[in-house]
């Protein structure tokens, strides 16, 4: 265990320790750390508007990827979770968009969604529409709801066969029984399918939400965080900041800003919500553990 | 769906409201097109000239040219990149397997004082995302360790992330393993080492495939931290993929040759082994 221990001691650990600490100096990365500001580092950074609308579009992306994801992959696993023909290369397929990098994912929809000469705008063009003449990432008003859309193509496939996962352990009996009892395709989904797939979404709605809040790369590559700052999230402030600027307080600020929201979030999640599932578990634990006590 | 269901006492077992009605066809079928359409955009625009996608941006080459992609392939940063990515790869997946499986294994088997507040910190360690300390890793690894632009440098950061999760996916893993075989290797006089080596670490390869591709495809696909650490010929192919377009913009079409390529690995990794990833995931999901 120790050196699995060391490892995280010195890249997990010593980094995060570090960047409470430049947090708390006015520093730009050459000699010492003595410059002590107190907290006016995090005063800078939360009145700085590039900032608080990037935390903005983290809640945005947060909130829109569940919004959207979770009724589109429940309803695409509840199709798959029939005997169809093709059924395991279907699975295989969705799941494709999730494998690729993000950066690749990213150039790929940045060739598609160029302005005028792009895939996507000659799609809307045979059906008579236009799309906006920036381009759907150089214009304010869309390039978010741009980015949002491409994540929902990279990470649709994930939520599909999670939740195709957890359908397979919902026993056949209750269907059988369902069905006898004269319930239709879609009272049984409500009543049976989706209740007991419980577990498998709320715990997926955290993975999801943890991503969310880290988003970096597909930014990166699809925007820079632009047009005018109207996709910047809290990890391409901070490393606007770490880099360009070499603003390491600024940039430590916002790191540990960012790890608060991703932690309170987590926190009041795992309290409020995955609590049902833990008790369960720890319930079960408990009886496993007198069980093995008892032999 | 009726007639599913009439089918449905012969086939003994099969999913009670099964079949698939024309409108599910329809269905999947749509969501298949927008799901590989991207893809096979950037496939198939490798195949095409510049002037082909500028005239006709969704349409199959015509005629087929393989110049974008024999470019590429005879490109040696191509090759560079490929290369720094599959060490940087192995490396990452090869610390954080043996470092995980040794921290998981006492968790799982021994009874000591402080194991559950040990285990808290495997699974603490899930809350911190690697962007929190991007830029303090990125000066400790180039500054206080002289490992910048080095291979060591970005595998040792990143398998270091990936170990909480590959310990809470292999935990109850190596839990469930049969107790007794241990014990009859042990009456038969085994070391603790033995036991490791010629019991356990076979019994629990289908664990350690999981996140042994867990941690491959998750390094393969990382760019932040490279972004920070890796310069010049030492980048990995998402850099190179990056760059490669902002540099190329103008030749869209030799940008969806490298993007296509650059993705093969990972692909045929991550197809191969979908069943072990779906089942990790899920270990994980489950906790």
């Amino acid at each position: 265990m120790t050196p699995a221990l060391a490892l995280m001691a010195v890249f997990v650990a010593w980094p995060v320790f570090t960047a409470v600490r430049f947090s708390l100096y006015k520093w730009k990365g050459f000699g010492p750390l003595s410059n002590f500001v107190g907290l006016d580092n995090y005063k800078l950074v939360l009145q700085d508007d590039a900032f608080t609308s990037a935390i903005v579009h983290n809640l945005i992306i947060v909130g829109g990827s569940i919004a959207v994801q979770l009724p589109l992959g429940l309803g695409i696993a509840l199709l798959l979770n029939r005997k169809m023909w093709g059924q395991g290369v279907l699975r295989t397929i969705i799941f494709v968009p999730y494998v690729l990098a993000e950066v690749i994912a990213g150039v790929v929809w940045f060739q598609l969604l160029q302005p005028q000469y792009g895939t996507v705008d000659a799609l809307l063009g045979k059906v008579g529409l236009h799309g906006p003449e920036q381009g759907f990432l150089g214009t304010p008003e869309y390039a978010l709801w741009t980015v949002l859309a491409v994540l929902t193509w990279k990470y649709l496939g994930l939520a599909v066969i999670l939740f195709l996962a957890g359908l397979q352990s919902v026993p056949e009996e209750l269907y059988e029984s369902a069905q006898l009892d004269g319930a239709s395709w879609w009272q049984v989904q409500r009543k049976i399918t989706i209740p007991l797939l419980g577990p498998t979404i709320r715990t997926w709605c955290f993975l999801s939400m943890i991503g969310s809040l880290q988003l970096f790369d597909m930014v990166w590559i699809l925007t820079g965080g632009g047009p005018a700052n109207a996709t910047t999230t809290m990890a391409t402030y901070l490393v606007e900041q770490g880099t360009k600027s070499h603003n390491y307080g600024i940039a430590g600020a916002a790191s540990v800003i960012l790890f608060v929201i991703a932690f309170v979030m987590a926190i009041t999640y795992q309290f409020f919500v995955l609590r049902r599932d833990t008790l369960d578990d720890s319930r079960k634990a408990s009886r496993k553990s007198r069980k093995e006590a008892v032999r | 769906m009726s007639d599913a269901v009439a089918r449905r006492p012969k086939r003994g077992r099969g999913h009670t409201f099964g079949g698939g009605s024309p409108l599910v066809y329809l269905i999947a079928l749509i969501v298949v097109a927008i799901t590989v359409g991207p893809v096979l955009y950037g496939a198939l625009g490798g195949f095409r000239t510049n002037a082909q996608i500028a005239d006709k941006p969704s349409a199959l080459p015509d005629p087929w040219v393989f110049s974008n992609y024999k470019g590429v392939l005879t490109n040696s940063s191509f090759w560079h990149y490929a290369l720094n990515s599959t060490a940087i790869a192995a490396i990452t997946t090869v610390v954080t397997v043996i470092f995980g499986v040794m921290a998981a294994y006492p968790l799982a088997r021994y009874q000591f004082k402080g194991r559950e507040p040990m285990f808290m910190v495997f699974v603490l360690g899930l809350l911190f995302p690697a962007a929190v300390a991007i830029i303090p890793l990125f000066i400790i690894v180039t500054r206080n360790l002289s490992m910048g632009n080095t291979w060591w440098g970005v595998a040792l950061p990143q398998a270091a992330f990936a170990l909480p999760m590959t310990v809470v996916i292999l935990r109850p893993f190596l839990m469930a393993l049969p107790k007794e075989l241990e014990e009859a290797a042990m009456i038969d006089g085994t070391s603790r080492i033995g036991l490791f080596w010629r019991i356990l670490l076979p019994l629990s390869a289908p664990g350690l495939i999981t996140v042994g591709v867990l941690a491959f495809v998750g390094s393969w696909n990382a760019y932040l931290l490279p972004l920070l650490l890796l310069q010049g010929d030492m980048r990995t192919l998402p850099l190179g993929v990056a760059d490669f377009s902002t540099e190329h913009s103008a030749d869209t079409a030799g940008v969806l040759a490298f993007t296509t390529l650059s993705m093969i690995p990972a692909l045929i990794l991550f197809l191969a082994l979908q069943r072990r990833i779906v089942s990790g995931l899920q270990g994980a999901v489950k906790g």
